[in-house]
């Protein structure tokens, strides 16, 4: 096979595929081994995976390319080469977390999103690079290496899912799923120039998540078109009895609603989501919001009001679930210990001194203190409420309007090591992805055109629609991404 | 240690007891493992009990169904709403670094017992009944290696108990004693534990401080763990109450903290100060919603509810008309008071049967170290024997020979009976025969009776049964002596 057909094989929709595999213009195991030879190529650059499972991905392509050949019926996803976080279970592989903590530590069992997946004919081709335990917003806090931005390799990918947005936005795979605790999809989604997408909390099953801070952490899709991601969606959704928190509510087919347009539509557009913008981002931002209005929606300013204390809310909180969530890291049953140790005492000090890395530690002792008798009240009470009030402001403005629109991200992707020693900096870069992650509602980021400047990053607009609304979320994304909303100018 | 009585005297303790039972349930609490102890180690485990990376729990609704009925015997409230939190706290046998449980919205509250103290009965608190899980367990002996390791058996992780805590309304250990007693027999009429204290399936501490007497405030507590077994409970607490008396009369202050009893040096002794205690850092546990209980949930369960200790034992008086004592002696046990029920209606004779299982059976299983559960004598089979003595077939006497073989031998009574040719005699011609023949024998006696010395039947009736070796009918004997003496 030449290295053009092997191009082909990595820039393709899902739709593209099942047309493919249908009228037999390619196997399942030609797109895998079009995918490997790419990553051969391209990831010593870019470095979005943090292991390879081609074992385990060629079987399931000729598992694939027998159905083909069988006339069986496929799945949704037959033949779709997907990257993993790292945070997410696959049977067999390592799950690391991109922690020095779990460098060794081999998945027992499928997360459900990955079962899922697979179930649907998906080829699960790797696991993917991201800060460790999901804690970041660059992907630098990784325990092995930072992951490059293929838009400009000096530049981060955003975080904490960097690598499963920089293999989608690379072509290093067509599809791939992202964990969303505080916008680590959204974020990394919009740094790398693609669509990523947060269900409602409970749409997704975390089974087989490594818990960051579960009262907000999400599974979801990321993809270089909305239909992609709709397609993602559609299988990994959906009640699962092993997580007691998925939301036994029916899946709706969301590719069929996507084509649907957005005439009458209602879109808010939050002031409070507008200061201390980056400039070219606010300009693409404002472009985008232009163009709903020539597709029909009115366009109208609403106000969050909660939104300046979510950052401090949403801080408290995930810290408060992630001091617990990383207790049973202790060196006792599995994963890293610390060789030397005097007492128990001391090796679980010291296994978790040197199995963490410096963010996921400060996360930890945040959180300790905010449960901590005493403080509890000040903080974690406290920070419940305030979240119990960014959520009102949410349902109170989905009153109104259909769906919300922001900036992902105040800013586009900025250069490896420009924030890593102001922890705070990094914190804002969340600041808009935040508040939907503690009212819960789904939302999406897609690209919306790039700065005008060199070298012309990607900017992220984010939607957002109220809970078990994802319908209308991808309806209005597909309507943005069909006007040319990917590449406003 | 032993303080004056006279000192002990212008004391009272003040103690609150918090209990662990554990729940008879087939899976463990948030995962579909066997609860079944005694297997190999780590054998019934899973990523949930376990703690692997990703796992989530998910609620079993038999130890919720469970819980509530122990709380509803508990006179407690249910909660329509209650919610689990994490206790966080780093134990190699913990191992998600935090015990899944419940706080500040338990599953039931506000309840009551009713224990005996002092002949009176007395109502004590129950502050609340929560569902939580159990940590696995620290092997330190026993293994190849264990000079040098601790092993960990996770198979308890994650089994469901109940914690019941009791208000401090409790004074003395005999109390307590009682306390733990008509809780253990609570459970085991619920069939929400077997209460096996060996086996770990019910665990107590307790909250002990003392005071002077008709004092309103109450002294610094200690809380006493370790507490595995009735007799260990009483004695630790018998041991603390002095303890923290002597320390009051020398002037001195009680330190709060956690104390271990030590059951072979018989005392306790400090494992935890204040300053040293755990911050458990409670939250509620996000990987579970509220548990919601409907008003339907509870109504089944309230109907489910058998016939507890306390309405048996006024039924026991009233439809069977035993004595208060008996009555609560049979319903100590729901075993007991199900054998004892059996035998009363086979039988139809309840105060017999009453007396027949409390002495003579209970003596008998004593002696063989037997529970009733393994009693070789059936209900029915006690039953039958009753019938024969009601109906007169057979002495008392040999009623209890006869059982004594039925116990030894696994047999029924007729089969004993005719075996050693038991039955009894009731021919008044075959004992008039017999009668005479000692007459005959013994001219001397026959003379003083006539003249007058009456007792002298007694020796009489002696020989009569002698001669029979007990089988003559005694009534009918007396008759026939005094006609053919008279």
């Amino acid at each position: 096979m030449d290295s053009k057909i092997a191009m082909d094989l990595t820039a393709l929709t899902i739709d593209q595929i099942r047309d493919l595999l249908a009228s037999r213009k390619a196997t399942a195991l030609e797109l895998t081994e079009a995918h490997f030879a790419r990553i051969e190529q391209k990831d010593k650059d870019v470095r979005a995976y943090l292991s390879l499972c081609s074992e385990r991905a060629r079987e399931q392509a000729r598992n694939i390319d027998r159905k083909v050949a069988a006339g069986e019926p496929l799945g949704l996803l037959a033949g779709v080469p997907v990257a993993v976080k790292d945070v997410i279970l696959a049977r067999g592989t390592r799950a690391t977390c991109a922690s020095r903590i779990l460098e060794n530590y081999v998945a027992p069992y499928d997360a459900t999103a990955v079962r899922r997946l697979e179930e649907a004919g998906a080829i699960i081709l790797g696991k993917t690079n991201c800060d460790e335990f999901a804690m970041g917003s660059s992907t630098e806090n990784s325990g092995f290496y930072p992951t490059h931005n293929p838009n400009d390799l000096t530049r981060v990918p955003g975080g904490s899912s960097g690598g499963s947005a920089a293999a989608v936005a690379a072509n290093l795979a067509i599809v791939s799923l992202g964990s969303d605790t505080g916008g680590s999809i959204r974020q990394p989604a919009a740094l790398c120039g693609i669509a990523g997408m947060m269900g409602t909390y409970g749409r997704v099953s975390r089974f087989g998540l490594v818990a960051f801070a579960s009262s907000l952490d999400h599974i979801g899709p990321f993809g270089r078109s909305v239909r992609d991601v709709a397609r993602v969606l559609q299988v990994i959704a959906g009640r699962d009895p092993k997580d007691s928190t998925s939301a036994d509510i029916p899946v709706p087919d969301y590719v069929q609603a996507l084509d649907a347009g957005a005439p009458g539509l209602k879109v808010g557009v939050p002031s409070e989501y507008f200061k201390g913008l980056n400039p070219e981002t606010g300009d693409n931002i404002q472009k985008g919001i232009d163009l709903f209005g020539k597709l029909g929606c009115s366009v109208v300013p609403i106000s969050l009001p909660h939104t300046d204390y979510a950052i401090a809310c949403y801080y408290i909180i995930c810290t408060a679930e992630a001091s617990s969530n990383l207790a049973r890291y202790d060196g006792v049953r599995y994963g890293f210990r610390s060789p030397e140790h005097d007492d128990l005492r001391d090796m679980y000090k010291k296994t978790r001194d040197r199995g963490f890395g410096p963010e996921v530690k400060r996360r930890i002792m945040l959180g300790t203190h905010v449960l901590s008798s005493g403080y509890y009240d000040a903080y974690y009470l406290k920070a419940q409420k305030v979240r119990t009030l960014i959520t009102r402001d949410f349902l109170e403005a989905f009153d109104d309007v259909d769906v919300i629109v922001t900036p992902t991200s105040p800013l586009p992707a900025f250069k490896i090591g420009e924030k890593v020693d102001d922890p705070l900096q990094m914190y804002l870069a969340d600041i808009y992805t935040v508040t939907a992650s503690l009212a819960g509602i789904p939302g999406i980021s897609v690209p919306c055109g790039r700065t005008k400047c060199e070298p012309h990053l990607p900017v992220g607009m984010q939607l957002l629609a109220k809970h078990f609304d994802e319908a209308r979320l991808l309806q209005v994304a597909q309507a943005f991404e069909k006007a040319g909303g990917f590449e406003v100018a | 240690m032993s303080v004056a009585t006279e000192v002990r005297t212008k004391y009272e303790a003040v103690i609150g007891l918090e209990v662990h039972v554990q729940l008879l349930t087939q899976s463990k609490l948030f995962c579909s493992c066997s609860t079944r102890f005694g297997d190999p180690p780590n054998s019934n485990v899973c990523p949930v009990c376990l703690g692997l990376p990703g796992a989530l729990p998910v609620l079993n609704r038999d130890a919720v169904t469970m819980a509530m009925k122990a709380a509803m015997a508990l006179n407690c409230a249910i909660n329509t709403r209650s919610r689990f939190a994490r206790k966080n706290y780093f134990y190699p046998d913990l191992p998600k670094g935090y015990q899944i449980s419940q706080y500040d919205e338990p599953l039931s509250q506000d309840g009551w017992i009713e224990i005996e103290a002092n002949g009176a009965r007395r109502r004590i608190g129950i502050t609340r009944v929560h569902l939580e899980e159990d940590a696995g367990k620290s092997l330190h002996e026993g293994f190849p290696d264990s000079e040098r390791k601790s092993y960990i058996d996770l198979n308890r992780s994650g089994v469901p108990l109940i914690e019941i805590v009791s208000e401090p309304d409790l004074r003395t250990s005999e109390e307590s004693y009682d306390y733990l007693t008509r809780l253990k027999t609570l459970m085991l009429y619920l069939e929400v534990s077997n209460c096996n204290m060996e086996e770990g399936s019910l665990r107590c501490d307790a909250n002990v401080s003392v005071r002077h007497a008709g004092a309103s405030e109450f002294g610094t507590k200690t809380e006493v763990k370790n507490l595995n077994s009735f007799r260990f409970l009483q004695k630790a607490l018998e041991y603390e109450i002095e303890r923290q008396i002597e320390i009051v009369e020398s002037g001195g202050t009680i330190e709060q903290e956690t104390r271990l009893w030590d059951s072979r040096e018989q005392r306790t002794y400090g494992m935890r100060s204040k300053e040293f205690a755990h911050d458990y850092r409670y939250f509620p546990e996000p990987d579970l919603l509220p548990l919601i209980i409907t008003e339907d949930w509870k109504d089944e369960v309230r109907r489910s509810l058998p016939e507890l200790p306390e309405a048996r034992r006024q039924r026991f008086i009233s439809e069977y008309a035993l004595p208060e004592y008996d009555a609560a002696q049979l319903t100590a046990s729901k075993i007991l008071a199900n054998y004892f029920e059996e035998v009363a209606k086979a039988s139809g004779e309840p105060k017999l049967a009453a007396n027949w299982v409390l002495s003579e059976l209970l003596y008998l299983l004593k002696e063989a170290n037997k529970e009733i559960t393994d009693s070789p004598v059936s209900a029915a089979s006690l039953a039958e024997l009753l019938a024969l003595l009601s109906k007169g077939t057979v002495s008392g006497k040999m009623a209890k020979e006869i059982l004594a073989e039925m116990f030894r031998a696994g047999k029924r009574a007729a089969e004993v009976m005719s075996a050693q040719g038991l039955e009894q005699i009731n021919d008044a011609e075959k004992i008039a025969a017999m009668v005479r023949e000692i007459m005959a024998g013994n001219p001397k006696q026959v003379e003083q009776y006539r003249k007058g010395k009456t007792a002298t039947l007694g020796w009489f009736v002696g020989q009569v049964m002698k001669a029979t070796r007990g089988q003559a009918n005694p009534q009918l004997v007396q008759d026939v002596l005094k006609r053919e003496l008279g």
